[in-house]
């Protein structure tokens, strides 16, 4: 009697858990599993000219591996995704650390107010925003000769060096959140316990607050590259066109030919290098026990 | 409510729906010029009719919105006329008799069958055009040295260039440099073109589109606009005086854009009403002056005021047509082609 009711607790249980994960499956399989299958379908049926019903092929991949040019965009799509999380980690972690551990608790909140603040403004605007100030005409330039650093205006905008700066200024706040939301989680006392065992306060950084920070500079990197690595404003109005990365390439196979089966091969590819980087960073993002 | 009433109120939402209202709708995909309701009502007033129209600003938007469209939900287009040929080829354009429109009034290089016709069908009818140049600041650039297209390769201009992100006009701008008639192009000259691109793109500041390259032109990071539009300028012009566009003595380069009815249209007799009335000399006037974007009407009995035809530099166009080569026309595969050329010159270093 006793089993049975056990085993009814249990089914009931089973039957809850499922009704509480089924939205966000369901959620899942329309709007990401399902467009991913149609991407993946449409990969297949290449382009003809006259409009008829393709053929099932492969077509759209050999033609997409074959042009240098295309493939040269996703290395440089990674290697601009690359230098844009290690930037902004770097950047970002000792404006986190500082918030977290040397600002008093009163104003930690307004400092993540004016951190965020980028953050309210159009994603578009703040790019244009950047090509003013980095014009010959713009703040930069007017500052360097004024200082007579320089003669006359060097070119700032326009290079792939932009790109990653135009990049940098968004993902520095996004990553000194996710550093700083772990940061206030460790529990002091390991520090505490480090030091009282003889460890230097630098020491005791390198051998405690830093790992344990991980989790946080994880899911930083990853959100990074997720939102750095599709984007397409960013590297299209700062970047000058003087190298392409894959999403750019993407929209010219959609804005001139509509060449939907070439844009979806190239899509699936930067959907294979995010889950690379999931699997990459999935451990270090879990590692968290504090 | 008695039954009489009833019946009254559902007349009256059944003629709300828009299958209701399709009879008294002409549906047009169009650019962003012929949405001003100084150029439509006269139409609509005149038949009795609505024109729906949806916005599109390439012959891939038409398809993307046609691929969500049913056969027959769209009457007329308007497109960039060197896409005739793809979109007759895909059996979306309806034939046109020639008698229905005033080829008389077009100029014979605007009116030639080569962009309108597809084995000597005539497909689109051309309703305003305009010129790809080359821009330049006359306070930091010679104009005269500007009338040679030579001169963007000049060391002297390095780093003051900004390409136009569109690789048609770029293209012929470069085959015209290298002596070549653009509308004879082949995969054979791609590598010589290519190789002249990345040399441009080494002495130029930046490539891209018109935001970007009027940001470019005002901010002072170019000086020198190859390839644009006159509207990049025009778009500009109040807040810089000093911006002035040139066609190069050795040939420019010739948008054009032309309407078209759809082969599946149920409505043809008024979308061809439609047609001819874009193209008459009122609606012309209208067109070229719209308020999205000025360009040169294709009918040349278009009703201007003389300060219009100034700004539109009319007493020009017959030398600049004479000198201007029309977009190329183009099978899928070449244009493939050219895209992925011009992929590789923007990734060079």
């Amino acid at each position: 009697m006793v089993s049975s009711n056990e085993a009814r607790a249990a089914s009931q249980a089973r039957l809850a858990g499922l009704g509480f994960t089924l939205p966000a499956v369901a959620w899942i399989v329309l709007f990401f599993g399902a467009p991913l299958a149609v991407m993946a379908v449409m990969s297949l049926l290449p382009l003809t000219a006259d409009g008829t019903p393709p053929q099932l092929s492969l077509k759209a991949y050999r033609d997409f591996f074959s042009q240098p040019a295309y493939v040269q965009a996703i290395w440089n799509s990674v290697v601009t995704t690359a230098l844009v999380v290690a930037i902004s980690l770097l950047l970002a972690y000792p404006f986190a650390y500082v918030l977290a551990t040397r600002v008093p608790k009163r104003w930690q909140r307004f400092a993540l107010a004016c951190a965020i603040l980028p953050f309210w403004t159009s994603y578009v605007v703040r790019s244009y925003a950047w090509l003013l100030v980095l014009a010959p005409t713009g703040i930069v330039n007017w500052v360097l000769i004024n200082l007579h650093l320089i003669e006359r205006p060097i070119t700032l905008a326009y290079n792939p060096s932009a790109t990653v700066f135009g990049f940098v200024h968004f993902f520095i706040m996004l990553n000194a959140l996710t550093i700083y939301a772990n940061l206030v989680q460790i529990n002091p006392r390991y520090v505490l316990a480090a030091q009282d065992l003889g460890a230097s306060a630098w020491r005791s950084f390198i051998a405690v607050t830093l790992p344990l920070s991980v989790p946080g500079m994880a899911v930083g990197a990853f959100l990074t590259v997720v939102l750095c690595i599709g984007d397409f404003i960013t590297p299209q109005i700062l970047g000058g066109n003087k190298e392409l990365l894959l999403p750019q390439v993407i929209m010219m196979q959609i804005q001139r030919q509509l060449d939907l089966p070439m844009a979806s091969v190239m899509s699936l590819v930067l959907t294979v290098i995010v889950a690379a980087v999931y699997l990459l960073v999935q451990k270090p993002m879990r590692s968290a026990r504090l | 409510m008695n039954i009489s009433k009833s019946l009254w109120v559902g007349a009256a939402l059944l003629a709300l729906t828009p299958a209701a209202q399709a009879a008294d709708t002409l549906n047009v995909l169009t650019w962003c010029d012929h949405e001003d309701p100084a150029l439509l009502e006269p139409f609509e007033q005149a038949n009795g009719v609505k024109i729906n129209f949806k916005d599109i600003d390439s012959t891939a938007a038409i398809l993307a919105v046609l691929g969500q469209s049913k056969p027959g939900d769209w009457d007329v287009l308007v497109l960039d006329q060197t896409d005739t040929g793809r979109l007759a080829g895909m059996k979306l354009l309806e034939p046109l008799d020639a008698k229905d429109y005033p080829f008389s009034d077009i100029p014979a290089e605007i009116a030639d069958p080569k962009l309108s016709s597809v084995g000597g069908t005539l497909y689109t009818i051309p309703e305003k055009f305009g010129y790809n140049t080359v821009a330049y600041n006359k306070a930091a650039v010679d104009p005269q040295a500007m009338t040679d297209i030579k001169a963007i390769w000049d060391p002297k201009f390095k780093g003051r260039v900004a390409m136009y992100d569109y690789y048609v006009p770029m293209i012929e701008y470069v085959a015209i440099a290298l002596g070549k008639k653009p509308a004879e192009l082949s995969e054979a000259d791609l590598p010589a073109i290519k190789d002249k691109l990345i040399a441009l793109k080494a002495n130029s500041s930046m490539i891209g589109d018109v935001t970007t390259v009027q940001q470019a032109l005002a901010s002072g990071a170019a000086d020198i606009l190859v390839g644009g539009g006159e509207w990049v300028t025009a778009g500009i012009a109040k807040d810089n005086p000093n911006l002035d566009y040139v066609i190069p003595t050795q040939g420019g380069v010739r948008w054009q854009q032309a309407l078209a009815i759809f082969a599946e249209s149920k409505q043809k007799d008024l979308a061809k009403k439609f047609v001819q009335y874009i193209v008459s000399p009122e609606a012309q006037g209208k067109l070229a002056t719209s308020s999205c974007y000025w360009g040169m009407p294709a009918n040349s009995k278009a009703v201007l005021s003389d300060e219009q035809k100034a700004i539109l530099r009319w007493s020009d166009q017959p030398g600049y047509i004479k000198v201007s080569h029309p977009y190329l026309q183009m099978t899928p595969e070449f244009d493939k082609a050219l895209q992925a050329m011009w992929a590789e010159v923007l990734q060079a270093k």
